[in-house]
């Protein structure tokens, strides 16, 4: 940055200046604002899908998204006014109600903290799914999954250029597919592992760790994932 | 739909001829496909990718995005019925019920032989001639079971106009010829544009204060001028003809009656702008309008209004048309450009703006069917003119199409502005039956409610703006006493949580929460607390979403809380 233009704007009531090319997010960290976020992730490319991070520039009709909006001369940006705390809470009551976030601790964390209530939409229609275990290294519970894309893109452009995953559907009913929902093994996938590790909220989780949930110890798990590769025909 | 009989070539050697434009044919492919087969299987999927050098996820991922697209047979026939709300307040529910009777089949299955697939749909674009439905490639209006199993082929829609500018070659000249065209004074603002030269043809566009027709009413010359300046080539025009907006056909009506019209517009643009290829998206369930641009096009080549040296002006330009795939999210313009592209429909993050990062990411104009309509006119009759029409802050002619319950629904053009009381009670011939009128849905599903205290609101950009209120895309949905309102919400629910892309998740979590609870008031059955629930879901909505969707999903249904909120209190009405 050294020498790079700086922009003065002014966060929560406070006169600051930034260097030009920072999100509204990089600055709002940096003078210790705390900005909640969703779908934003170091590894992946921000598409400013979750919208929890929005924030209020006066002066703009809508709400922006602090991950993707770049700092501008002048700004005046209030990141927890009464429109921009509706929707956070919103967000994550409408969320809960669609998804399982019991394995999203930090998610459970930003329902606390925005006064969310669990219960807030009664007989909502949830993006319930079995449990996909069709390869020894690790399974899709979707039930678990909030669209974040992080899978999606981990598999893609952003890190493996394997490109197994994809998304299907449309408006709600969106989900993780693969090519007419063929197993993982029958796939382009090379269980790299990247998708589990981007992936916030436990719907792609190791084996391993599934049959410990399960109950099992280590030497019934070993039984169980020696007995599921003779089954593969892969011993 | 049935394997045509016209394709002269194999689906191997289409997919070879165009192998080598990549990933951009991935939608026409897919149509193609969808068209021959009634269905794209794992096989043809697998063929598309190979050939075209998509991954095969992606491949499902497009498919299940679009709502033509289905990776199961289907049946020889599919017959779609509009349940948007004019169509649903006009019958299409005891449409539905007949067809169950008559045909024995519901929504999402094949009859018993197998021969017809039903399917609900949101609004065709057909609205005046509701209820309707759209068999195979065939429109038919005042839908029953005879008119679906036997398609008349009657559909016309009634153009309205005092004073015709817009309309003015519309029923007078045949559609396709382009000597009727030109012996209608054709092209004459295409020449008169050629002579001005790129910059006075901008600086026309701007004195004539020419807004955007697309819905959102923006200056078409701040788009053309930051085309014109951006340094990114090749440049690109696209003419957005996906019109979904429920209650709204202007453009197809345009498109089917004067469609040289709109490639005058679009020529005009590309030689403004300095562009030298134009695409129209035309969404997949007009396929009439579709065959009718194709010859448009064919022509305009054969007689050197297309292609090089066009004119012998030393201007190059070619038109490719493209077809949607039943997807309301694509008319949204960086949604547009995704489609072309081969992509699901997800509008991008702007900035940057298609003046400078459009269609493949280079400088794109993108305009409506009826903006580029007003383009000819401008460039023909010249700006004092032009601006004789219309009001100082909404020059020009402007478009309305009226359906509901009222006398005489069609299209109708305003030269002189005129208000929502005399669109319908005096132009429109009134209510039907001289019923009372309940509610207005003015500019669509995007729109608001206007309750008839409100009808004395000139329907120009500024009064309604003063107002509360939009015009949007121009749609009028009049309801009358007998109107189901409860109905309505429930219908406009559906069309958003159907069409929301999923993106982002205001939108995708919101328009489904929001139909949850409207399908609750319209059942009577709305819990304590849910108009509170329907206010966070919508102002969460317009708040915070990403592209226009979202931010317009709950417009009427919060303008509706405001007009009645004891409707969705549980109250009665
Ligand atoms: C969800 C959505 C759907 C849209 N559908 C259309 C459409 O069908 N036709 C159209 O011209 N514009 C549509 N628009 C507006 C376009 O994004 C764009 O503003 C327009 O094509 C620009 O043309 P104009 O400036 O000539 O109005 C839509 C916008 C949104 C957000
Ligand atoms: S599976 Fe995980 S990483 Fe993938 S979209 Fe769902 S929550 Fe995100
Ligand atoms: S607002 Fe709706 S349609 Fe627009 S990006 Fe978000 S989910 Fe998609
Ligand atoms: S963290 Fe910014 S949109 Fe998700």
């Amino acid at each position: 940055m050294g020498s790079a233009k700086e922009i003065s704007l002014t966060l929560d009531g406070k006169a600051v200046k930034v260097p030009a090319g920072w999100t509204l997010l990089q600055a709002l960290e940096h003078f210790e604002i705390k900005i909640p976020v969703i779908c934003f992730h170091g590894a992946t490319t921000p598409e400013g899908i979750c919208r929890q991070c929005v924030v209020e520039v006066e002066g703009r009709r809508t709400l922006l998204p602090a991950c993707v909006t770049l700092v501008g001369e002048d700004m005046v940006v209030h990141s927890a006014s009464e429109r921009v705390l509706r929707a956070r809470r919103t967000i994550l009551e409408m969320l809960h109600a669609s998804s399982d976030l019991s394995q999203s601790p930090e998610l459970q964390e930003q329902m606390a903290t925005y006064n969310a209530d669990p219960e807030r939409f009664p007989q909502a229609r949830r993006r319930s799914a079995e449990v996909l275990d069709d390869n020894p290294f690790y399974v899709r519970d979707y039930e678990k999954c909030i669209l974040c894309w992080r899978c999606v893109q981990a598999c893609g452009d952003d890190l493996q250029f394997t490109y197994a995953l994809a998304l299907g559907g449309r408006g709600h009913e969106t989900h993780i597919a693969t090519f007419f929902d063929a197993p993982l093994p029958e796939t382009t996938c090379v269980f790299c592992g990247n998708c589990v590790a981007v992936c916030p909220t436990g719907a792609l989780r190791s084996k391993t760790e599934f049959f410990l949930e399960q109950g099992m110890d280590y030497d019934q798990i070993r039984i169980e994932k020696r007995k599921s590769r003779r089954d593969r025909g892969q011993s | 739909m049935k394997a045509s009989g016209d394709n002269p070539i194999s689906y191997e050697s289409f997919l070879q001829q165009i192998a080598n434009r990549g990933r951009t044919m991935l939608l026409p492919a897919l149509l193609e496909a969808q068209a021959r087969y009634g269905h794209i299987s794992p096989e043809v999927a697998g063929a598309i990718g190979a050939a075209l050098c998509v991954p095969l996820a992606d491949i499902t991922g497009v498919i299940e995005f679009y709502g033509m697209l289905y990776d199961r047979p289907t049946a020889e026939t599919i017959i779609r019925v509009c349940t948007s709300p004019t169509c649903s307040s006009q019958g299409a529910q005891t449409l539905l019920k007949e067809l169950d009777q008559s045909l024995v089949v519901t929504p999402g299955h094949a009859t018993p032989d197998g021969k017809h697939y039903l399917e609900k749909t949101e609004c065709l674009g057909l609205c005046d001639q509701a209820p309707t439905a759209l068999v195979d490639l065939a429109a038919v209006g005042r839908a029953n079971s005879a008119r679906i199993l036997n398609p008349p082929g009657d559909f016309h829609t009634a153009i309205y106009a005092d004073t015709p500018v817009i309309t003015r070659r519309c029923g007078k000249v045949e559609p396709t010829s382009l000597a009727n065209f030109l012996a209608h004074e054709g092209f004459a603002g295409f020449h008169n544009a050629l002579k001005l030269g790129a910059e006075e043809i901008c600086s026309r566009v701007k004195d004539s204060g020419l807004l955007g027709r697309g819905g959102a009413a923006f200056s078409t010359d701040i788009k053309w001028e930051g085309a014109a300046s951006a340094s990114g080539k090749p440049k690109y025009i696209v003419c957005n003809a996906d019109e979904s907006e429920p209650g709204t056909f202007k453009d197809r009506v345009l498109l089917e009656n004067d469609p040289f019209a709109i490639l005058e517009g679009m020529l005009i643009a590309g030689f403004a702008i300095g562009a030298e290829k134009g695409f129209i998206y035309i969404r997949g369930e007009y396929p009439r309008v579709q065959q009718i641009f194709q010859q448009v096009i064919d022509a305009a080549y054969e007689n050197g209004y297309l292609g090089e040296d066009i004119q012998g002006a030393e201007f190059n330009f070619d038109v490719e048309l493209r077809s949607g795939g039943g997807a309301y999210i694509c008319g949204e313009e960086t949604a547009l450009f995704e489609s072309i592209e081969g992509k699901r429909g997800y509008p991008r993050l702007k900035p940057p703006f298609p003046t400078t990062h459009g269609l493949y990411q280079k400088p794109t104009v993108i305009n409506n069917v009826e903006t580029f309509a007003n383009v000819g006119v401008i460039m023909r009759i010249g700006v004092e003119a032009y601006r004789a029409y219309g009001s100082p802050g909404s020059s020009g002619p402007w478009l309305f199409c009226l359906s509901g319950d009222v006398e005489n629904p069609g299209l109708y053009e305003i030269t002189q502005p005129i208000t929502l009381r005399e669109l319908i009670y005096e132009r429109g011939g009134g209510v039907r039956d001289n019923a009372d009128l309940q509610a207005v849905l003015l500019g669509g599903a995007a729109g608001k409610f206007v309750s008839p205290a409100n009808l004395d609101v000139r329907l120009t950009q500024e009064d309604t703006r003063a107002a509360g209120l939009g015009l949007g895309s121009g749609a009028v949905v009049v309801l009358s006493e007998h109107a189901d309102l409860r109905q309505t919400f429930a219908d406009l629910g559906h069309f958003f949580a159907h069409e929301s892309c999923g993106k982002c998740y205001p939108c995708q979590l919101g328009s489904q929460r929001q139909s949850e609870i409207l399908d609750r008031v319209a059942n009577h059955e709305a819990l304590p607390g849910d108009l509170e629930r329907l206010q966070d879901v919508g102002w969460t909505m317009t708040d915070a979403s990403l592209c226009g969707l979202g931010q317009t999903a709950a417009s009427a249904v919060l303008s509706a809380i405001e007009l009645w909120p004891d409707i969705f209190q549980g109250g009665a009405l």
